[in-house]
Protein backbone atom coordinates (compact mmCIF):
# COMPACT_ATOMS: atom_id res chain seq x y z
CA UNK A 1 0.00 0.00 0.00
CA UNK A 2 2.43 2.39 0.62
CA UNK A 3 4.52 1.58 -2.42
CA UNK A 4 1.28 2.40 -4.53
CA UNK A 5 0.73 5.64 -2.41
CA UNK A 6 4.12 6.44 -3.42
CA UNK A 7 4.02 5.27 -6.78
CA UNK A 8 1.13 7.41 -7.21
CA UNK A 9 3.05 10.66 -5.33
CA UNK A 10 5.66 9.99 -8.21
CA UNK A 11 3.40 10.07 -10.89
CA UNK A 12 1.55 12.68 -9.96
CA UNK A 13 4.77 15.07 -9.63
CA UNK A 14 5.33 13.69 -12.62
CA UNK A 15 2.58 14.48 -15.01
CA UNK A 16 0.97 17.55 -12.90
CA UNK A 17 3.35 19.87 -14.54
CA UNK A 18 2.29 18.67 -18.28
CA UNK A 19 -1.04 18.91 -17.12
CA UNK A 20 -2.35 22.10 -18.08
CA UNK A 21 -5.99 22.84 -17.44
CA UNK A 22 -8.95 21.95 -19.63
CA UNK A 23 -11.91 24.87 -19.53
CA UNK A 24 -15.01 23.25 -19.04
CA UNK A 25 -17.40 24.16 -21.43
CA UNK A 26 -20.29 26.26 -19.35
CA UNK A 27 -23.78 28.28 -20.28
CA UNK A 28 -24.71 31.54 -18.44
CA UNK A 29 -27.57 29.65 -16.39
CA UNK A 30 -25.09 26.92 -15.19
CA UNK A 31 -22.12 29.71 -14.27
CA UNK A 32 -25.10 31.38 -12.15
CA UNK A 33 -26.48 28.08 -11.05
CA UNK A 34 -22.68 27.30 -9.61
CA UNK A 35 -22.57 30.85 -7.81
CA UNK A 36 -26.03 30.35 -6.25
CA UNK A 37 -25.12 27.08 -4.95
CA UNK A 38 -21.53 28.58 -3.11
CA UNK A 39 -22.56 28.98 0.39
CA UNK A 40 -20.09 32.10 1.44
CA UNK A 41 -17.36 32.09 -0.45
CA UNK A 42 -17.26 35.46 -2.37
CA UNK A 43 -17.20 34.62 -6.24
CA UNK A 44 -14.90 36.95 -8.75
CA UNK A 45 -15.81 36.26 -11.89
CA UNK A 46 -14.22 38.34 -14.87
CA UNK A 47 -15.44 38.11 -18.59
CA UNK A 48 -12.13 37.75 -20.87
CA UNK A 49 -11.13 36.51 -24.17
CA UNK A 50 -7.45 36.02 -25.68
CA UNK A 51 -8.06 38.32 -28.23
CA UNK A 52 -8.90 41.26 -25.72
CA UNK A 53 -5.43 43.19 -25.45
CA UNK A 54 -6.96 45.10 -22.08
CA UNK A 55 -8.31 41.59 -21.00
CA UNK A 56 -5.21 40.09 -21.05
CA UNK A 57 -3.44 42.59 -19.46
CA UNK A 58 -5.51 42.91 -16.50
CA UNK A 59 -5.29 38.97 -16.21
CA UNK A 60 -2.56 38.74 -13.60
CA UNK A 61 -4.37 40.99 -10.65
CA UNK A 62 -6.98 38.35 -10.77
CA UNK A 63 -4.24 35.25 -9.95
CA UNK A 64 -2.81 37.75 -7.65
CA UNK A 65 -2.01 36.91 -3.67
CA UNK A 66 -3.63 40.51 -3.17
CA UNK A 67 -6.46 39.42 -4.60
CA UNK A 68 -6.91 35.39 -3.33
CA UNK A 69 -6.19 36.57 0.20
CA UNK A 70 -8.19 39.89 0.63
CA UNK A 71 -11.56 37.40 1.54
CA UNK A 72 -11.72 34.37 3.55
CA UNK A 73 -13.11 32.42 1.28
CA UNK A 74 -12.94 33.74 -2.40
CA UNK A 75 -12.80 31.80 -5.89
CA UNK A 76 -12.42 33.05 -9.06
CA UNK A 77 -13.61 32.14 -12.38
CA UNK A 78 -11.74 33.71 -15.54
CA UNK A 79 -14.92 33.19 -17.99
CA UNK A 80 -13.58 33.14 -21.76
CA UNK A 81 -15.25 34.46 -24.48
CA UNK A 82 -13.18 32.38 -27.03
CA UNK A 83 -14.98 31.31 -29.87
CA UNK A 84 -15.11 27.45 -29.23
CA UNK A 85 -13.42 26.92 -32.54
CA UNK A 86 -10.30 28.38 -31.82
CA UNK A 87 -10.21 26.76 -28.40
CA UNK A 88 -7.18 24.18 -29.44
CA UNK A 89 -5.51 26.84 -31.70
CA UNK A 90 -5.60 29.99 -29.06
CA UNK A 91 -7.28 29.09 -25.87
CA UNK A 92 -5.11 25.96 -24.59
CA UNK A 93 -1.88 27.40 -26.01
CA UNK A 94 -2.35 30.17 -24.14
CA UNK A 95 -3.37 29.16 -20.84
CA UNK A 96 -0.49 26.75 -20.89
CA UNK A 97 2.09 29.69 -21.99
CA UNK A 98 0.49 31.83 -19.11
CA UNK A 99 0.10 29.21 -16.37
CA UNK A 100 -3.19 30.66 -15.82
CA UNK A 101 -3.78 29.03 -12.04
CA UNK A 102 -7.48 30.29 -11.54
CA UNK A 103 -10.26 28.24 -13.10
CA UNK A 104 -11.05 28.74 -16.46
CA UNK A 105 -14.39 28.71 -18.13
CA UNK A 106 -15.14 28.66 -21.58
CA UNK A 107 -18.21 31.02 -22.17
CA UNK A 108 -20.78 28.48 -24.44
CA UNK A 109 -23.53 30.81 -25.46
CA UNK A 110 -25.08 31.71 -29.08
CA UNK A 111 -26.74 34.64 -28.61
CA UNK A 112 -25.48 38.02 -26.43
CA UNK A 113 -28.75 39.66 -26.64
CA UNK A 114 -30.19 36.81 -24.32
CA UNK A 115 -27.37 36.34 -21.55
CA UNK A 116 -25.38 39.95 -21.20
CA UNK A 117 -28.24 40.83 -19.16
CA UNK A 118 -28.43 38.01 -16.79
CA UNK A 119 -25.42 39.03 -15.58
CA UNK A 120 -26.20 42.94 -15.03
CA UNK A 121 -28.61 45.07 -17.00
CA UNK A 122 -26.08 48.08 -16.98
CA UNK A 123 -23.29 45.81 -19.58
CA UNK A 124 -23.32 46.98 -22.68
CA UNK A 125 -21.25 43.85 -23.76
CA UNK A 126 -17.84 45.20 -23.69
CA UNK A 127 -14.76 43.41 -22.28
CA UNK A 128 -13.51 43.22 -19.97
CA UNK A 129 -16.28 43.13 -17.49
CA UNK A 130 -16.08 42.21 -13.73
CA UNK A 131 -19.15 40.76 -11.53
CA UNK A 132 -18.83 39.76 -8.10
CA UNK A 133 -20.83 37.36 -6.30
CA UNK A 134 -21.55 36.86 -2.55
CA UNK A 135 -24.37 35.65 -0.79
CA UNK A 136 -27.41 37.33 -3.03
CA UNK A 137 -25.20 40.44 -3.70
CA UNK A 138 -23.46 41.42 -7.04
CA UNK A 139 -21.36 44.29 -7.73
CA UNK A 140 -20.57 44.77 -11.38
CA UNK A 141 -17.95 46.69 -13.36
CA UNK A 142 -17.56 46.79 -17.29
CA UNK A 143 -13.99 47.88 -18.69
CA UNK A 144 -11.06 47.69 -17.28
CA UNK A 145 -9.85 48.27 -13.79
CA UNK A 146 -6.31 48.41 -11.61
CA UNK A 147 -5.50 46.43 -8.37
CA UNK A 148 -6.99 49.20 -6.28
CA UNK A 149 -10.25 48.84 -8.40
CA UNK A 150 -10.62 45.40 -8.35
CA UNK A 151 -9.91 45.45 -4.54
CA UNK A 152 -12.43 47.62 -3.64
CA UNK A 153 -14.79 46.66 -5.43
CA UNK A 154 -14.60 43.36 -3.99
CA UNK A 155 -14.75 44.91 -0.53
CA UNK A 156 -17.13 47.24 -1.34
CA UNK A 157 -19.76 44.40 -2.09
CA UNK A 158 -20.42 44.14 2.20
CA UNK A 159 -20.66 47.57 2.97
CA UNK B 1 -20.84 60.77 5.74
CA UNK B 2 -17.61 59.99 4.07
CA UNK B 3 -18.87 56.91 2.81
CA UNK B 4 -21.92 58.51 1.33
CA UNK B 5 -19.66 60.90 -0.28
CA UNK B 6 -17.82 57.56 -2.17
CA UNK B 7 -21.37 55.99 -2.78
CA UNK B 8 -22.59 59.26 -4.38
CA UNK B 9 -19.20 59.69 -6.27
CA UNK B 10 -19.21 56.41 -7.46
CA UNK B 11 -22.86 56.59 -8.70
CA UNK B 12 -22.08 59.78 -10.35
CA UNK B 13 -18.90 57.89 -12.51
CA UNK B 14 -20.95 55.27 -13.14
CA UNK B 15 -23.97 57.57 -14.79
CA UNK B 16 -21.40 59.34 -16.52
CA UNK B 17 -19.94 56.20 -17.96
CA UNK B 18 -22.74 54.85 -18.74
CA UNK B 19 -23.85 58.57 -20.49
CA UNK B 20 -25.61 57.82 -23.78
CA UNK B 21 -28.16 58.70 -26.21
CA UNK B 22 -31.11 57.24 -25.57
CA UNK B 23 -33.58 55.67 -28.30
CA UNK B 24 -35.72 58.70 -29.55
CA UNK B 25 -32.84 61.13 -28.54
CA UNK B 26 -31.57 63.61 -31.33
CA UNK B 27 -28.38 62.03 -32.83
CA UNK B 28 -25.59 64.52 -32.26
CA UNK B 29 -24.03 65.98 -35.25
CA UNK B 30 -20.37 64.67 -36.11
CA UNK B 31 -18.03 65.95 -38.55
CA UNK B 32 -14.86 63.23 -39.30
CA UNK B 33 -12.42 62.60 -41.92
CA UNK B 34 -13.09 60.06 -44.15
CA UNK B 35 -10.74 57.77 -45.58
CA UNK B 36 -10.19 60.02 -48.73
CA UNK B 37 -8.92 63.01 -46.40
CA UNK B 38 -12.40 64.59 -46.79
CA UNK B 39 -14.87 65.62 -44.17
CA UNK B 40 -18.25 64.01 -43.67
CA UNK B 41 -20.82 65.40 -41.50
CA UNK B 42 -24.38 63.67 -40.25
CA UNK B 43 -26.12 66.48 -41.75
CA UNK B 44 -24.84 65.61 -45.44
CA UNK B 45 -27.51 62.95 -45.06
CA UNK B 46 -30.30 65.60 -44.79
CA UNK B 47 -31.54 64.06 -48.13
CA UNK B 48 -31.40 59.89 -47.07
CA UNK B 49 -34.45 58.67 -44.47
CA UNK B 50 -32.01 57.71 -42.58
CA UNK B 51 -28.09 56.38 -41.88
CA UNK B 52 -27.13 53.22 -40.23
CA UNK B 53 -24.34 54.51 -37.88
CA UNK B 54 -21.91 51.91 -36.62
CA UNK B 55 -18.79 52.54 -34.35
CA UNK B 56 -16.23 49.71 -35.39
CA UNK B 57 -12.67 49.12 -36.69
CA UNK B 58 -10.10 46.74 -37.73
CA UNK B 59 -8.30 44.40 -35.15
CA UNK B 60 -11.34 43.37 -32.76
CA UNK B 61 -12.48 39.62 -33.57
CA UNK B 62 -16.20 40.98 -33.44
CA UNK B 63 -15.69 44.04 -35.95
CA UNK B 64 -13.98 41.29 -38.08
CA UNK B 65 -16.99 39.08 -37.69
CA UNK B 66 -19.45 41.34 -39.24
CA UNK B 67 -17.37 43.41 -41.91
CA UNK B 68 -18.60 41.29 -44.58
CA UNK B 69 -22.35 41.47 -43.20
CA UNK B 70 -21.88 45.46 -43.11
CA UNK B 71 -20.43 45.60 -46.57
CA UNK B 72 -24.06 43.69 -47.56
CA UNK B 73 -26.16 46.22 -45.52
CA UNK B 74 -25.16 49.12 -46.88
CA UNK B 75 -25.75 47.45 -50.68
CA UNK B 76 -29.27 46.74 -49.66
CA UNK B 77 -29.81 49.90 -47.67
CA UNK B 78 -28.32 52.70 -49.34
CA UNK B 79 -30.44 52.26 -52.65
CA UNK B 80 -33.31 52.62 -49.94
CA UNK B 81 -31.98 55.92 -48.27
CA UNK B 82 -30.57 53.83 -45.10
CA UNK B 83 -26.88 54.32 -45.82
CA UNK B 84 -23.75 52.87 -43.59
CA UNK B 85 -21.71 55.42 -41.99
CA UNK B 86 -18.74 53.60 -39.79
CA UNK B 87 -16.68 55.62 -37.40
CA UNK B 88 -13.28 53.99 -35.90
CA UNK B 89 -12.87 55.68 -32.29
CA UNK B 90 -9.80 53.24 -31.35
CA UNK B 91 -6.43 54.53 -30.69
CA UNK B 92 -4.03 53.11 -33.06
CA UNK B 93 -1.10 53.71 -30.53
CA UNK B 94 -2.75 50.79 -29.03
CA UNK B 95 -4.46 49.06 -31.97
CA UNK B 96 -1.74 49.21 -34.48
CA UNK B 97 -4.18 47.68 -36.96
CA UNK B 98 -6.81 50.57 -36.48
CA UNK B 99 -4.71 52.91 -37.85
CA UNK B 100 -5.63 55.62 -40.57
CA UNK B 101 -3.74 53.41 -43.34
CA UNK B 102 -5.49 50.46 -42.49
CA UNK B 103 -8.61 52.26 -42.37
CA UNK B 104 -8.26 53.69 -46.46
CA UNK B 105 -7.09 49.77 -47.20
CA UNK B 106 -10.42 48.16 -46.14
CA UNK B 107 -11.45 49.87 -49.51
CA UNK B 108 -15.43 50.05 -48.07
CA UNK B 109 -18.08 51.50 -50.33
CA UNK B 110 -19.39 53.61 -47.58
CA UNK B 111 -17.62 56.49 -45.23
CA UNK B 112 -15.57 54.85 -42.80
CA UNK B 113 -14.92 58.21 -40.26
CA UNK B 114 -12.02 58.64 -38.30
CA UNK B 115 -12.80 59.61 -34.44
CA UNK B 116 -10.30 61.67 -33.20
CA UNK B 117 -12.62 63.70 -31.55
CA UNK B 118 -14.53 61.88 -29.16
CA UNK B 119 -18.34 61.28 -30.88
CA UNK B 120 -18.34 57.76 -29.51
CA UNK B 121 -18.62 59.44 -26.11
CA UNK B 122 -21.22 61.81 -27.29
CA UNK B 123 -23.27 58.35 -28.47
CA UNK B 124 -22.24 56.53 -25.56
CA UNK B 125 -20.76 54.04 -27.96
CA UNK B 126 -18.42 51.64 -25.14
CA UNK B 127 -17.61 49.16 -27.65
CA UNK B 128 -17.06 47.59 -31.36
CA UNK B 129 -19.03 46.61 -33.27
CA UNK B 130 -21.92 49.02 -31.58
CA UNK B 131 -25.00 49.94 -33.91
CA UNK B 132 -27.25 53.65 -33.90
CA UNK B 133 -29.93 53.85 -36.28
CA UNK B 134 -30.56 57.07 -36.80
CA UNK B 135 -33.90 58.47 -38.12
CA UNK B 136 -33.92 61.34 -40.53
CA UNK B 137 -37.60 62.94 -39.19
CA UNK B 138 -37.16 65.94 -41.34
CA UNK B 139 -36.14 67.91 -38.20
CA UNK B 140 -32.88 66.10 -37.71
CA UNK B 141 -32.11 62.82 -36.94
CA UNK B 142 -33.32 60.89 -34.25
CA UNK B 143 -31.69 57.90 -32.60
CA UNK B 144 -34.30 54.73 -33.17
CA UNK B 145 -32.57 51.72 -32.14
CA UNK B 146 -29.75 50.83 -30.29
CA UNK B 147 -27.28 47.76 -30.53
CA UNK B 148 -26.39 44.57 -31.82
CA UNK B 149 -26.57 43.94 -35.88
CA UNK B 150 -27.87 40.33 -35.05
CA UNK B 151 -28.34 37.55 -32.65
CA UNK B 152 -25.63 35.59 -34.14
CA UNK B 153 -22.31 37.21 -34.18
CA UNK B 154 -19.76 33.99 -34.65
CA UNK B 155 -21.66 32.04 -37.03
CA UNK B 156 -23.45 34.67 -39.83
CA UNK B 157 -25.54 31.95 -41.64
CA UNK B 158 -26.60 31.08 -38.05
CA UNK B 159 -28.58 34.02 -38.04
CA UNK B 160 -32.30 34.24 -36.44
CA UNK B 161 -32.84 37.32 -35.65
CA UNK B 162 -31.73 40.64 -37.54
CA UNK B 163 -32.55 43.17 -35.20
CA UNK B 164 -30.80 45.75 -37.18
CA UNK B 165 -32.88 45.33 -40.48
CA UNK B 166 -35.98 44.64 -38.12
CA UNK B 167 -35.49 48.22 -36.75
CA UNK B 168 -35.05 49.24 -40.23
CA UNK B 169 -38.22 48.16 -41.50
CA UNK B 170 -40.10 49.27 -38.35
CA UNK B 171 -38.87 52.96 -38.46
CA UNK B 172 -39.77 52.52 -42.94
CA UNK B 173 -42.93 51.59 -41.80
CA UNK B 174 -43.38 54.66 -39.29
CA UNK B 175 -43.17 52.70 -36.66
CA UNK B 176 -40.97 52.04 -33.32
CA UNK B 177 -38.46 49.47 -33.32
CA UNK B 178 -39.16 46.49 -31.30
CA UNK B 179 -36.99 45.54 -29.26
CA UNK B 180 -35.10 49.40 -29.79
CA UNK B 181 -32.55 48.26 -27.82
CA UNK B 182 -30.18 44.91 -28.14
CA UNK B 183 -27.07 43.44 -26.24
CA UNK B 184 -23.64 41.96 -27.66
CA UNK B 185 -20.34 41.48 -27.09
CA UNK B 186 -17.23 43.62 -28.01
CA UNK B 187 -13.52 44.97 -27.61
CA UNK B 188 -14.42 47.83 -25.73
CA UNK B 189 -13.12 51.39 -27.03
CA UNK B 190 -9.61 52.35 -26.58
CA UNK B 191 -9.73 56.21 -27.85
CA UNK B 192 -7.18 58.85 -28.51
CA UNK B 193 -6.26 60.71 -25.94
Amino acid sequence: MKQFTLLLLISITLFAPLKAQEPEEITIDQLLNRIKQSGDTLYVVNFWATWCAPCVEELPMFESDELLQSEDRIKVLLVSLDFKSQKEKQLLPFLNKNKIGQEVLLLNERNPNEWINKINSEWSGAIPATAVYHQNKQVFHEGEMNLTQLLKLVSGINQ
Amino acid sequence: MRKNLLVLALLISAFALNAQVKVGDKAPDFKLTNTDYKKVALSDYNDQEGVILIFTCNHCPYAKFYEERINLLHKSYAPQKFPVVAINPNDSVKFKTDGFSHMVAKNYKFPYLLDNEGVYKEYGATKTPHVFLLNNTGKGFKVAYIGAIDDSPQEASQVKVKYLEDAIKSVKAGKEASPAITKAIGCSIKPFQ
